[in-house]
């Protein structure tokens, strides 16, 4: 479902990442891990198409269409969904009527009817028990004086909302307490399927024990340096990446 | 994030929705001011010798003003003798019903989305609708009558209740108050007086379109609205004028008065033409609007949507006189592409207890100018005054201005006048965020836009508050990328 080959993309004229090549397929979960400014955050906004990245190569094919061509919100309507590492605040807007637009809008542009307000209530109390989120919280201005771990759980419910084909969860675990994690992943697992399917970006393994990927990369200065099974996640927790380094001297 | 940004006011192309022009017939004077036009203005309307003396001792007085300049705005001077300064719709007989109105004004009105028929009764609004000069079709007034409301037109009130009129006219914005409201006494044509008697609370909203159609035409309205001891009005003033090369000038005088546990709610949502992308036409819109709280425990509040004129400057009033008076004044003024807008307002503490609450949201985009202009004034004997003011602004790309111009004058120490100001930008963070949940550009500006002017708009009356949402999304149209 997607196609990234020798992505190389940058800002202001530095290139970050420097050839990435990944292929997802229905049904998979893939995870990405990597050190700090590796660029993981990088190829998660140029997927979801952030017009400050430019794209200096390579391609990605999505659901047999050219991602790259598309204009961000576009993607979000042929299924691509990120949960941002840091989601952001847009004063007097409840997360409940962003997300009645958003809803309506990719609604719209997959051609089926928009939701009524009944309907779309029956929705959002659906997916609010699934992701156990407060009310509260929806009403309240998005984002807008959410602790850490609100905003992430605010990202699930709206991912669990919007029904994606690919989700990119980038750190949703971050700053989520044990509880919120499991519930969280119970989200992602909730809507995991055959045609679906999920990239997570993550430090720690530990959530990887609820969302148990087909696949782990290592992200480093722009590439993906190894890939293998969900093993290891657990050699990377207990090594860290000073490998690396040795590695990518010798090569 | 350059890239964004530019395109961001590359594509401000938003066209003005209302610019269309009808043309039934206008009965009009000659161009120009002299005291022959006031004549024929008064005699069309069949004035009082008592009301054109009014009109003639303004303009004398007007000749001696000069033209005020302290506002942050700038445009070329007008031509005062190169306006015309009346213009009635033909229409020779009094209207029964609503079926007997010209068809072309009834085109007019339904391309604006006002229906004067009974899908408004449904809705609870009576609408005095002001086509240029001439009041031409007033609802309702039935309905309201058996109230002992009076809801007419500011040309019928003189005749029909001059008592009224005489009492109250100028008694809240004096005609030697300001250039613009001698201007305005001298030639006012129309407008709306109303009246709520003792102890009724008016049962729906009191509305006016105001619309300004014929060529070089100045409008002058005057309204009036009195609420008698332990009343309550809610009134909605709305606006737009069709597209228009030369600057046309808008000189309105508004008067509220609120007598002892009486209440006025006053709203205005203001989308005249703002001109085009250069600049080029648009109204210039120089209104008066004032109100006091005469009475004990009275209370005035103005909310105002401001997203039209390519000139604004108008600062509605509270003159807080009577003892734990309540004044308020909610507005959101959009700029874009070259509209300035000088807006604000004043509230001025006279009696004891008196609270005044100011919220005020700019938004400008373009390279247009938004100034806030407040002055909180607490005189000597007003114990205990209350003020809590916030100014907001918003920027919408970076060629753009927001102002901030508080005044605080306070000769009482036991006032207490809070001030809050704050200016942020749309980021383009923001804007990423809707996009990538499947909403463009163009719906995540506006949403963001009526975030941000949400506590003001909560103030409007339900009917209309959708409306100005929709005004806010088409003024800003285009102007983030
Ligand atoms: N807008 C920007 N301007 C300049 N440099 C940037 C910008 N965005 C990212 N970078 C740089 O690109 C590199 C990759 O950043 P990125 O956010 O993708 O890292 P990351 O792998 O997500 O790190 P973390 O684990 O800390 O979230 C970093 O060196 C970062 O400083
Ligand atoms: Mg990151």
């Amino acid at each position: 479902m997607l196609q990234i080959k020798d992505l190389h993309a940058g800002i202001e004229g530095k290139e970050i990442l420097k050839g990435i090549n990944l292929t997802i397929r229905p049904g998979e979960v893939h995870a990405i891990m990597g050190p700090n400014g590796s660029g993981k955050s990088t190829l998660a906004s140029v997927l979801a198409g952030r017009s400050d990245y430019e794209v200096t190569g390579g391609s990605v094919d999505f659901l047999g269409k050219d991602l790259l061509e598309l204009a961000p919100e576009a993607r979000a309507g042929e299924g691509l969904f990120l949960a941002f590492q840091y989601p952001v605040e847009i004063p007097g807007l409840s997360t409940i009527n962003f997300m009645k637009t958003a809803v309506n809008e990719v609604r719209k542009y997959r051609g089926q009817e928009v939701l009524d307000a009944a309907e779309f209530l029956k929705l959002m109390k659906e997916k609010m028990s699934l992701v156990n989120i407060d009310k509260n919280l929806l009403t309240r201005s998005l984002n807008e004086g959410f602790s850490g771990g609100e905003k992430k759980r605010n990202e699930v419910f709206q991912m669990a909302m919007l029904e994606p084909r690919l989700a990119i969860l980038d750190e949703t675990d971050s700053g989520l307490d044990i509880d919120a994690i499991r519930i969280a992943a119970a989200g992602v697992n909730a809507i995991r399927s055959k045609e679906n399917a999920t990239l997570v970006i993550t430090h720690y393994q530990r959530l990887l024990d609820y969302i148990v990927p087909d696949f782990v990369h290592v992200l480093y200065n722009g590439r993906i340096v190894k890939s293998g099974g969900k093993e290891l996640a657990l050699e990377l927790e207990e090594t860290g990446y000073s490998f690396l380094k040795n590695e990518m001297n010798i090569a | 994030m350059n890239d964004g940004l530019s395109t961001i006011e590359q594509q401000i192309t938003s066209d003005y929705k209302y610019g269309f022009t009808s043309d039934f017939e206008a009965d009009q004077a000659p161009k120009g001011l002299n005291e022959d036009i006031i004549r024929f203005i008064s005699g069309k309307k069949n004035e009082p010798e008592w009301m054109l003396e009014w009109r003639l001792k303004a303009y004398r007085h007007w000749l001696k003003m000069e033209v005020p300049e302290w506002a942050n705005i700038k445009y070329p001077p007008v031509d005062f003798q190169n306006i015309i300064y009346y213009s009635a719709p033909k229409q020779t007989k009094k209207l029964n019903s609503l079926d007997e109105i010209d068809p072309e004004l009834r085109r007019t009105f339904e391309k604006l989305g006002i229906s004067l028929d009974e899908q408004k009764r449904l809705s609870g609004v009576a609408v005095d609708a002001v086509i240029d000069s001439v009041s031409v079709a007033t609802t309702f007034r039935e309905q309201l009558g058996e109230l002992g409301i009076i809801f007419c037109s500011m040309s019928e009130a003189i005749q029909e209740h001059p008592e009224l009129i005489k009492k109250y006219i100028g008694s809240v914005v004096p005609m030697t108050d300001n250039f613009y409201s001698a201007l305005n006494s001298a030639v006012f044509t129309d407008g709306s007086f109303c009246y709520i008697p003792k102890g009724v609370r008016c049962p729906m909203e009191l509305s006016t379109y105001f619309r300004i159609n014929a060529q070089n035409t100045g409008q002058f309205e005057r309204t009036l609205i009195v609420a008698e001891e332990g009343s309550y009005v809610s009134y909605l003033e709305g606006c737009t004028a069709p597209m228009r090369d030369e600057n046309q000038l808008h000189a309105a005088v508004v008067e509220l008065i609120a007598m002892d546990h009486a209440e006025i709610k006053y709203s205005t949502v203001q989308n005249w033409y703002p001109g085009d992308k250069e600049g080029k036409g648009g109204i210039y819109n120089f209104v008066t609007k004032r109100g006091i709280c005469a009475g004990v425990h009275s209370k005035i509040s103005w909310t105002q949507v401001e997203t039209g004129s390519a000139v604004t400057w108008k600062y509605p009033s509270c003159i807080l006189k009577g003892d734990h008076s309540v004044g308020e004044f909610y507005s959101v003024a959009v700029t874009n592409h070259h509209q300035q807008a000088d807006t604000g307002t004043k509230m001025i503490h006279l009696g004891k207890n008196t609270r005044s609450r100011i919220v005020s949201k700019g938004i400008s985009a373009g390279v247009s100018h938004n100034s806030y202009r407040g002055l909180v004034s607490v005189a000597k004997n007003a114990t205990n005054a209350r003020n809590f003011s916030q100014c907001d602004s918003l920027l919408l790309g970076d060629r753009c201005g927001a102002h901030t111009f508080p005044y605080i004058e306070v000769k009482n120490n036991t006032a207490q006048v809070e001030h809050e100001a704050t200016t942020s930008k749309i980021g383009e963070d923001q804007i990423f965020y809707c996009n990538q949940r499947g909403i463009d550009t163009e719906t995540a500006v506006a949403l963001i836009v009526n975030g941000f002017a949400k506590e003001v708009m909560n103030q409007l009356p339900m009917e209309f508050a959708v409306e100005a949402q929709k005004l806010l999304a088409i003024t800003l149209e285009g102007s983030v990328g």
